[in-house]
C-alpha cells in the first residue's frame, strides 16, 4: 500500500514537471511569435501606407513641396553613389585586414591591440562615427558635406563586419591546403591569392553583403556629417561620353540618401508626406531584406556544399 | 655568389643562375611589400579609434574651457542654443537611460526566452526557420523602426492609455527593445549551444526535465556568454539614434517617466546636425561633448563585457 502511494506521488511530480516543460515551450514559441508578428506588422504597415504611392514617377521625381509630386530620385541615386564609395574602400581594406590577421600576423602585442580594437569598434554607436567624420573628413580634410565624406564614414562603420566575416571564412580552410601549396614552393602571397581568397570567397561575400545592407540603412552618421535633406539635383554623372570618360566631380557633390529622405518626410506633419515616407521605407526594407536574404542563402548553400 | 641551397645549380650556366637569383630576390622583396600593405590595411581600424578619441577630446576640451565640468554634470537644464545657456548633460542622460531601461525590459526577457527555447527546446526545423528570420529582424534599418514606433506602436498604446503624448519614450523604447532581441538571443544561444552535451546528459540521467536542465545546468554554464549578450544589448540601446529621434521627441526633458517625451544624447546630436550651426560655435562643440559622454558609456560597457567573458569563461 505504502509503495503504491509513493509511486502515485512520483507520477504526480513527473506530470507536474512535464507540465512546466510544456509551459516553457509555449512561452518560447510565444516570444518568438512576438518577434515574428512585429516584423509582419512593420512590413504590412509600410506596405499599406506606402505601396499606393509607389510607381515609376516616385522613382524618377525629385523631392517636392507638393507631396503628390515628390519622389526619391535624388535619394536613391545618392544612396547608390555613397555605396559605391563605401564598397570601394571597405572591401579591399576589410579583406586585406582579415588576410593579414589570419595569415600573416605574428602573435604579439601589436596583433593583440588590432584585434581588441576591432572588437571594440564593432560596439561603437554609429552616430560616433558621424562625429568622427564631421571633425575629420568634413572640416580637417576639407571634403565638405559630400558623397566622399559619407562613403568614407560608412566604410569605416562596416569595416569590422567585413573583417570578422573574412577572418571566419579564412579560419574554416583546413591547414592541409596551405601546406600543399607551400610544399610546391608557393610563397605566402601566392598561397593567399590562389587558394585562401578564392576558397573563402563565399564567406567574404556574405560579410560584404551584410555590411552593405547595414550601410544602406544607416541614417545617423550621414545626418551628423550634415547631409542635406532637400536635394533637387543629381551629382554629376560618374561616366561621360568624352575622354577621359570618368568624372570625379560627383565625389564632392552634395547629396541625400534614402533613409534621410524618409526621415525628412517622417518629421513632417502632413499625412501625405507620411505616405511618401512609408513608400520610401518600403523600398528601403525591400532592399535591405533582399540583401540580407541573399547573404543568408549564400551561407546556407555554403554550409551544404563545402566538405573539405 | 656562393651556391644556392638545393640542387637547382646543377647543369645551369651562370647567366641563368643569376637571373634565377634576381627573380628570387625580387620575389622576396615583393612578399615583404605585400605584407607591409596588408599590415597597413589592418592598422586602419586602429587609426579609426585614435581618430574618434582625438576628435571627441579635441572638441570637448574647447567646450569645457567655456563650460565648467561641474556644471556639465550637475546642471538640471539643457538649453545650449538659448541666450541663457545651460549645459546639464543629466537632462539628456535621463532620456537615454529611461528609453534604454524600457528597451532592455523588452529585449532581455524575450531574448533570453527565445535563446533558451531555440537552444534547448525547439525542433530542428523551427530553429532553421527562426534564426534567419531573427537575423532579418536585426537587419531592418532603424529609421524604418522609428516610423513604425511613431505611426503604429504609439497609436496602439494610445488606445490602451489615452493620455499618452504623440512623442514618448515608451513606444520608442519598446520598438528599440524588439530591435535588440536578435542581438541578445543569437549571442546567448551561441553561448548555450557551446555548453557540452555531457553536462545535459548528466542532468537528464538524474531524471531532470528539459526545463530543469535548461535553467539549472545550461544557463549557469553559459552565464558569461549570456551576460556579454546583455551588455551588447545595453550598448546598442544607449547608442541607438533614429528610433528615438523620430518617436521620442526632441525636447530636452529631465524625466524618468517613460510616458513623457524626452530627447536623448543621440537625438540631440541629430537635431543639432540637422540645423545650421557654424563650425566652431559652442553649439557645435556641445555635440562632441555629448558624443564623448556616449562614447565613454559604451566603452565602459564593452570593457565590462570583455572582462566578464574573460573571468567567467568556463573551460570544459
Amino acid at each position: 500500500m505504502e509503495y503504491a502511494k509513493d509511486l502515485n506521488e512520483i507520477r504526480v511530480l513527473i506530470r507536474r514537471h512535464k507540465r512546466w516543460d510544456m509551459v516553457f515551450g509555449l512561452c518560447g514559441l510565444l516570444a518568438l511569435m512576438i518577434g515574428v508578428l512585429t516584423f509582419v506588422a512593420l512590413f504590412a504597415d509600410m506596405a499599406v501606407d506606402g505601396v499606393p504611392r509607389l510607381g515609376w514617377d516616385f522613382l524618377t521625381s525629385f523631392p517636392s513641396r507638393k507631396p503628390q509630386q515628390a519622389g526619391i530620385l535624388s535619394a536613391w541615386v545618392g544612396s547608390a553613389l555613397v555605396m559605391l564609395v563605401t564598397a570601394f574602400f571597405a572591401v579591399p581594406l576589410g579583406v586585406a585586414s582579415g588576410i593579414y590577421l589570419e595569415e600573416y600576423a605574428a602573435k604579439n602585442w601589436v596583433t593583440d591591440i588590432i584585434e581588441i580594437n576591432i572588437t571594440n569598434l564593432a560596439g561603437v554607436p554609429s552616430i560616433i562615427y558621424g562625429l568622427l567624420a564631421l571633425g575629420l573628413f568634413v572640416y580637417t580634410f576639407g571634403f565638405g558635406q559630400s558623397v566622399l565624406s559619407a562613403g568614407l564614414t560608412l566604410a569605416l562603420l562596416i569595416l569590422p563586419v567585413v573583417i570578422v566575416a573574412t577572418r571566419e571564412a579564412i579560419r574554416s580552410i583546413p591547414q592541409g591546403i596551405r601546406e600543399g601549396a607551400y610544399a610546391l614552393g608557393a610563397t605566402q602571397w601566392q598561397v593567399c591569392k590562389d587558394h585562401i581568397v578564392p576558397y573563402s570567397m563565399p564567406g567574404i561575400l556574405t560579410g560584404i553583403i551584410i555590411g552593405m545592407a547595414r550601410a544602406i540603412g544607416e541614417t545617423a552618421p550621414v545626418i551628423t556629417i550634415g547631409a542635406l535633406t532637400f536635394i533637387a539635383f543629381l551629382p554629376a554623372a560618374p561616366v561621360q561620353a568624352e575622354p577621359p570618360f570618368l568624372n570625379f566631380e560627383w565625389l564632392l557633390s552634395g547629396f541625400t540618401v534614402m533613409p534621410i529622405q524618409m526621415f525628412n518626410w517622417t518629421s513632417r506633419p502632413e499625412a501625405a508626406f507620411l505616405h511618401n515616407a512609408a513608400a520610401a521605407g518600403f523600398v528601403l526594407v525591400l532592399m535591405t531584406l533582399g540583401m540580407n536574404g541573399l547573404a543568408i542563402w549564400l551561407r546556407y548553400r555554403l554550409r551544404k556544399k563545402i566538405k573539405w | 655568389m656562393s651556391a644556392v641551397p638545393g640542387d637547382i645549380t646543377i647543369g645551369m650556366d651562370s647567366a641563368t643562375l643569376s637571373t634565377r637569383l634576381a627573380h628570387r630576390r625580387s620575389r622576396i622583396v615583393r612578399e615583404r611589400i605585400i605584407e607591409l600593405v596588408l599590415f597597413l590595411a589592418a592598422l586602419v581600424s586602429v587609426f579609426t579609434t585614435i581618430g574618434i578619441v582625438y576628435i571627441l577630446i579635441k572638441e570637448s576640451v574647447v567646450f569645457f574651457q567655456e563650460v565648467p565640468f561641474w556644471d556639465f554634470l550637475t546642471d538640471t537644464q539643457w538649453t545650449p542654443l538659448f541666450s541663457d545657456a545651460h549645459f546639464g548633460i543629466m537632462v539628456l542622460l535621463s532620456g537615454t537611460l529611461t528609453s534604454s531601461v524600457v528597451a532592455l525590459l523588452v529585449a532581455i526577457p524575450l531574448g533570453t526566452i527565445i535563446a533558451i527555447y531555440l537552444s534547448e527546446f525547439a525542433p530542428f526545423w523551427v530553429r532553421e526557420v527562426a534564426k534567419p528570420f531573427l537575423e532579418l529582424l536585426g537587419g531592418v534599418p532603424t529609421i524604418v523602426y522609428g516610423y513604425f514606433a511613431l505611426l503604429f506602436v504609439t497609436p496602439l498604446l494610445q488606445k490602451i492609455y489615452p493620455g499618452l503624448p504623440g512623442f514618448n519614450l515608451l513606444s520608442a523604447g519598446i520598438v528599440m527593445g524588439i530591435m535588440i532581441i536578435p542581438y541578445v538571443s543569437s549571442i546567448s544561444e551561441d553561448a548555450m549551444r557551446a555548453v557540452p552535451m555531457s553536462l545535459r546528459e548528466g542532468s537528464y540521467a538524474m531524471g531532470a526535465t528539459r526545463f530543469q536542465t535548461a535553467i539549472k545546468v545550461v544557463v549557469p554554464a553559459a552565464i558569461s556568454g549570456i551576460a556579454s549578450a546583455y551588455i551588447l544589448g545595453i550598448s546598442r540601446a544607449v547608442g541607438e539614434t533614429m528610433i528615438l529621434a523620430v518617436a521620442a521627441g526632441q525636447q530636452p526633458n529631465l524625466t524618468f517617466n517613460p510616458l513623457e517625451p524626452a530627447a536623448t544624447i543621440t537625438a540631440y546630436i541629430v537635431q543639432v546636425a540637422l540645423g545650421d550651426l557654424p563650425h566652431g560655435s559652442i553649439g557645435y562643440q556641445t555635440i562632441f561633448a555629448a558624443g564623448l559622454t556616449l562614447m565613454l558609456f559604451t566603452l565602459a560597457c564593452n570593457i565590462g563585457g570583455h572582462v566578464l567573458r574573460k573571468s567567467f569563461r568556463e573551460t570544459y
